[in-house]
């Protein structure tokens, strides 16, 4: 089956949220702190105000009413104090993009500075340790004696890993039009993964009742999380339309972007696992660095994903956060279990080196019969399947476990191997099902950005109502439909789906219209662990002249329960490794210390795959059945091609020089450096 | 961006003619065009000169005259550049994206600016865009930066791969200006920064590069390396472009040598050079020869692996290069 939305997309009729044909727009455009910690003293628009078509110029000097709990990174001009290098503290809005442009650099806003600290240390005085991690796990676990499991063990391995802030940058810019019409009533059109969970942000922002506000998004361009909340350019869009009494534009620039629409943090990983002499573990110790902003607090969960993984007698993870005059984190794909799964499958590997254990075997030794920490049985759990499978299209069998002796001319060459998890999650949705003009229209408030949603759900529909997918036509993307939860976690097809189901079902009854909220069947879910599993492969190639570090071969087997649509499983999945060899090797935003804020904001400069990086990857699954999941037995696939990549590519370069870099990306400058 | 107003020359003479201050030459506009959206470069007149007939490529009593508005594309596809320099048509290529060399233009590609993160961020000081703001690459993020030829003001770098290729192939810039036609040879037409990097050449005002004229290959077999982060679309962190003649006794009869991504200016290692002639054509002399060029290299901390890197890099592409 094809992609529903293909033929609008490619010939371009497909509108995104910049594009909606509105009579008299105008523009916003924002202006940013140039500092980093203080407040703003003064602003002075008058410049700004004189310039051809300018309409007015938003700050703190006259505050636009917001809701007094709205959202820190949301409430716009309400305060003076400056939190970030880059925080929006005014705005122009003209009649052109480009006079506002124009006015927002004529627009003088003097500071108050004070002292900045935006470096992340694990030695850092304020480092405490957050209630939560991200979505809602408790921080720190404990079980077992560690320092016993460590001092008894035949093999140690300590070690500390670091990631970089890392930024998602979606092929559409964050983008709003904000349109309020007579009635008071505010439509945006907004480049989100939820319009409803947007609309009801929005509302909260802007103090108005959920029912004033409707957010429209039927075609979004890519968010990895960055979209998942709302972000400041829709509040921004509202606040100037409701001043200037016109439609209102905003699209952020992707230096923007760096800014204002969150990021990975850095984080700062040391492991401690303990082995005996066959290579099951005695303990394992994940303890992670984090930073948040100082206007709320964001902590990953980097650490939880070893709470699923491998059987051990004793297991502690911990998170620690510092609060910094930085920007505030936020979701990019598989927030948590990608940085996280990378620091646990290298130090799997680096224990596999030193224990003489082959890195596949160690992993199947170390299988728990039960969910780790919980002690949960898992609904189904296949990374055996995964690994087993994997190792034999890889050929694995025939690798030589010596790292460094590999050669073509220049190349060494060398493989590894690391884990994939994440949560199989689904939240309460409502959809409607009906008869209409021979077919069926169903709607839900979902949201596709650019992954297959439509097509999913259109497929998941057919299927449930028994009828050819042509006579189903689903409708999303707007806050006006049955509400449903964003697209993230890896559990939008598994929530919108199940609604649609349900409502099929009733429509079939009904034989008219069905309506379904599955917030009574979620919330009866049995207590399962709820996880898909997967293994990836890689194969590198590293020049021992220019450290060049190039993927050859990428291999993913995926357990993920019933797949859905093949076709377009398989561009998530590949997706999801293509940006997790990105962050093995490319992408890093740089903090700058001297002035806070970021550097390199661009694709020229913030490096992501090119087509010539990713030659050869490939993506598997397993059958697997997991009928208590939800009705399609489905589990996402949005996350878990990024989870484990990094590591994968990480272990390889390993195995190819003998040099373990423990601090992503794998540049030519450190594997020069390391003089391999 | 702000106000502008636009015009395309007719002739190069015109352009020259209508040239004022605040006037800017437009090639491809695949650089400037983002420094203006950017706020770097905020010219009052845009003259196009991109139309002007100044898009061949053709011989000249042995020579090859490429003009100045030829784009980058073309150039690397002409069937001479192919035949004759294929050196400056694999650097051509290994520039930007298909995209982006569609649209550039060859005197454009030479007059491209740093891309240092502080110079297109206009909202950070940087010597090189507001003289006298300060460098704060020095102790920030240098790591891409200069490792050659740098000064206290400034360790930007020179993007350009086709100029690395054309330093060593000795090409010859042809100027027209106020002051007249003239030719600048490479790769003197870059400065080193010095306490003026806000000046990247030695052209003046006015100035506009009508062609770049190559002279006949010199004897020997010919190679350009770069090593980037990704494998396309991604600017040098160190290049050579290297031409070796090696005599029947196994002798570097001749040889050029031109370094990317190390200085303000594609940098013509001389010291290597001079280094090589007349020695046995072997990974020794090789060595002797990087190692005797980067020890004037000044690496700064966090940009220090350039140096082993280049002198690698130079090494293996000379061991490619010899029979």
């Amino acid at each position: 089956m094809n992609r529903v939305e293909g033929r609008v997309k490619v010939t371009g009729l497909a509108t995104y949220a910049a594009e909606y044909p509105v009579e008299g727009v105008a523009y916003a455009y924002p202006v940013q702190s140039l500092i980093a910690k203080g407040r703003v003293a003064r602003v002075d628009a008058a410049a700004a105000l004189a310039m051809p078509g300018v309409l007015a110029v938003l700050s703190v000097a006259d505050p636009p009413e917001l809701a007094e709990d709205a959202d820190a990174e949301l409430a716009l001009f309400q305060r003076p104090e400056v939190a970030y290098r880059g925080q929006i503290v005014a705005a122009a809005v003209a009649g052109t993009y480009d006079e506002a442009r124009a006015a927002a650099d004529a627009v003088r806003v003097e500071y108050e500075t004070a002292d900045h600290d935006v470096s992340l240390r694990a030695d850092h005085p304020g480092l405490y340790r957050p209630e939560v991690v991200n979505p809602g796990f408790p921080s720190d676990t404990e079980q077992g004696d560690l320092e016993g499991g460590l001092a008894g063990a035949a093999t140690v391995v300590d070690v500390t890993y670091t990631t970089p802030v890392l930024h998602n940058n979606p092929m559409e810019p964050h983008a709003a039009l904000a349109v309020w019409d007579a009635e008071g009533i505010l439509l945006v059109y907004d480049s989100t993964q939820g319009a409803t969970t947007d609309r009801d942000m929005i509302a909260k922002t802007l103090g108005l009742p959920p029912g004033r506000v409707r957010v429209v998004a039927r075609h979004v361009g890519g968010g990895f999380g960055s979209k998942g909340t709302t972000r400041p350019q829709a509040v921004l869009a509202a606040l100037a339309a409701r001043v200037t009494d016109r439609p209102v534009k905003v699209a952020l620039t992707r230096q923007q972007m760096f800014d204002v629409t969150g990021y990975r943090t850095p984080t700062i990983q040391r492991l401690r696992l303990g082995a005996d002499g066959e290579g099951r573990l005695t303990a394992l110790e994940h303890v992670a660095y984090e930073q948040s902003s100082t206007l709320k607090e964001f902590a990953e969960q980097t650490a939880v994903p070893a709470r699923v993984m491998y059987a051990t007698p004793a297991l502690r993870t911990a998170h620690r956060l510092v609060r910094l005059d930085v920007a505030t984190p936020s979701w990019m794909r598989a927030p948590g279990e990608c940085p996280g799964m990378y620091a646990l499958e290298s130090a799997m590997d680096e224990l596999a080196c030193a224990a003489g254990i082959d890195p596949v075997e160690l992993r199947l030794r170390n299988e728990p019969e039960t969910e780790p920490d919980s002690g949960l049985p898992f609904s189904s759990r296949n990374l055996a399947g995964c690994l087993r499978e994997g190792a034999r299209r890889f050929g694995w069998e025939r690798r030589d476990p010596e790292p460094g002796v590999r050669r073509d001319g220049e190349w060494l060459i060398g493989t590894g191997v690391a884990a994939s998890t994440y949560p199989a999650r689904r939240s309460p949705c409502q959809a409607v099902a009906r008869v209409r003009d021979g077919g069926f229209l169903v709607q839900v408030a979902a949201a596709d950005i650019g992954t297959g949603a439509r097509t999913a759900l259109t497929r998941i529909a057919a299927e449930t109502l028994g009828v050819a997918p042509g006579r189903v036509h689903v409708e999303l993307g707007d806050s006006d439909l049955p509400a449903a939860p964003v697209a993230g976690g890896s559990m939008g097809t598994a929530s919108w789906g199940s609604a649609v189901v349900r409502a099929c079902e009733e429509l079939k009854k009904d034989g008219r219209e069905g309506r379904a909220d599955t917030t009574e069947e979620v919330g009866q879910d049995s207590e399962l662990a709820r996880h898909a599993f997967g293994a990836q492969f890689a194969e590198v190639r590293v020049s021992a002249v220019t450290g060049e570090v190039r993927v050859s071969r990428l291999l993913g087997v995926f357990a993920a329960g019933r797949i859905v649509d093949a076709r377009l499983a398989r561009s998530q999945f590949v997706g999801g490794m293509t940006m997790g060899l990105g962050m093995a090797l490319m992408e890093e935003t740089l903090t700058d210390e001297e002035f806070g804020g970021f550097l390199r904001r661009d694709l020229a400069q913030y490096h992501i795959p090119a087509c010539a990086d990713v030659p050869d990857v490939e993506a598997v699954w397993l059958e697997e059945e997991d009928e208590r999941l939800n009705p399609m037995g489905s589990k996402g696939i949005g996350e878990i091609g990024i989870v484990g990549t990094a590591a994968a590519i990480g272990n390889a370069v390993h195995h190819a020089t003998g040099h373990r870099v423990r601090e992503l990306p794998i540049t030519p400058a450190k594997m020069v450096m390391t003089r391999f | 961006m702000r106000p502008f107003d636009y015009a395309r020359a007719s002739s190069p003479a015109d352009a020259v003619r209508r040239y004022r201050p605040g006037t800017m030459y437009l090639g491809g506009g695949t650089n400037l065009v983002d420094l203006m959206r950017l706020g770097v470069a905020r010219p009052e007149h845009l003259l196009d000169v991109s139309r002007l007939p100044l898009d061949a490529v053709e011989e000249v009593r042995g020579r090859l005259r490429v003009g100045a508005a030829v784009r980058n594309t073309d150039l690397a596809a002409h069937p001479l550049v192919r035949a004759r320099y294929p050196m400056l048509a694999r650097a051509v290529l290994t520039g930007a994206s298909g995209q982006i060399r569609n649209m550039a233009t060859v005197a454009g590609n030479l007059l491209q600016r740093t891309r240092c993160a502080y110079f297109q961020d206009v909202s950070r000081p940087c010597n090189k865009r507001r003289p006298g703001s300060g460098c704060p690459a020095i102790e920030g993020d240098h790591s891409n930066l200069a490792v050659l030829g740098h000064s206290g003001a400034c360790v930007a770098t020179h993007p350009s791969d086709m100029a690395v290729a054309l330093a060593a192939l000795e090409a010859e810039v042809h100027v027209t200006g106020p002051g007249g036609d003239r030719i600048v040879p490479m790769p003197g037409l870059h400065r080193l920064p010095g306490d003026t990097p806000e000046r990247d050449t030695v052209l003046e005002p006015g100035d506009l590069v009508t062609a770049v004229e190559l002279p006949p290959p010199p004897p020997g077999a010919s190679l350009y390396r770069k090593v980037r982060e990704r494998a396309s679309f991604a600017f040098a962190l160190v290049s050579v472009a290297a031409v070796l003649d090696v005599a029947a006794d196994g002798t570097v009869a001749g040889c050029r040598i031109a370094l990317g991504g190390l200085a303000h200016a594609p940098w013509r290692a001389e010291r290597a050079e001079r280094e090589l002639i007349g020695r046995p054509a072997t990974g020794g002399t090789f060595l002797d020869a990087a190692e005797a060029e980067l020890e004037q290299a000044r690496p700064l901390p966090r940009n220090a692996y350039k140096v082993p890197m280049a002198r690698d890099l130079i090494v293996n592409t000379l061991e490619e290069l010899a029979p």
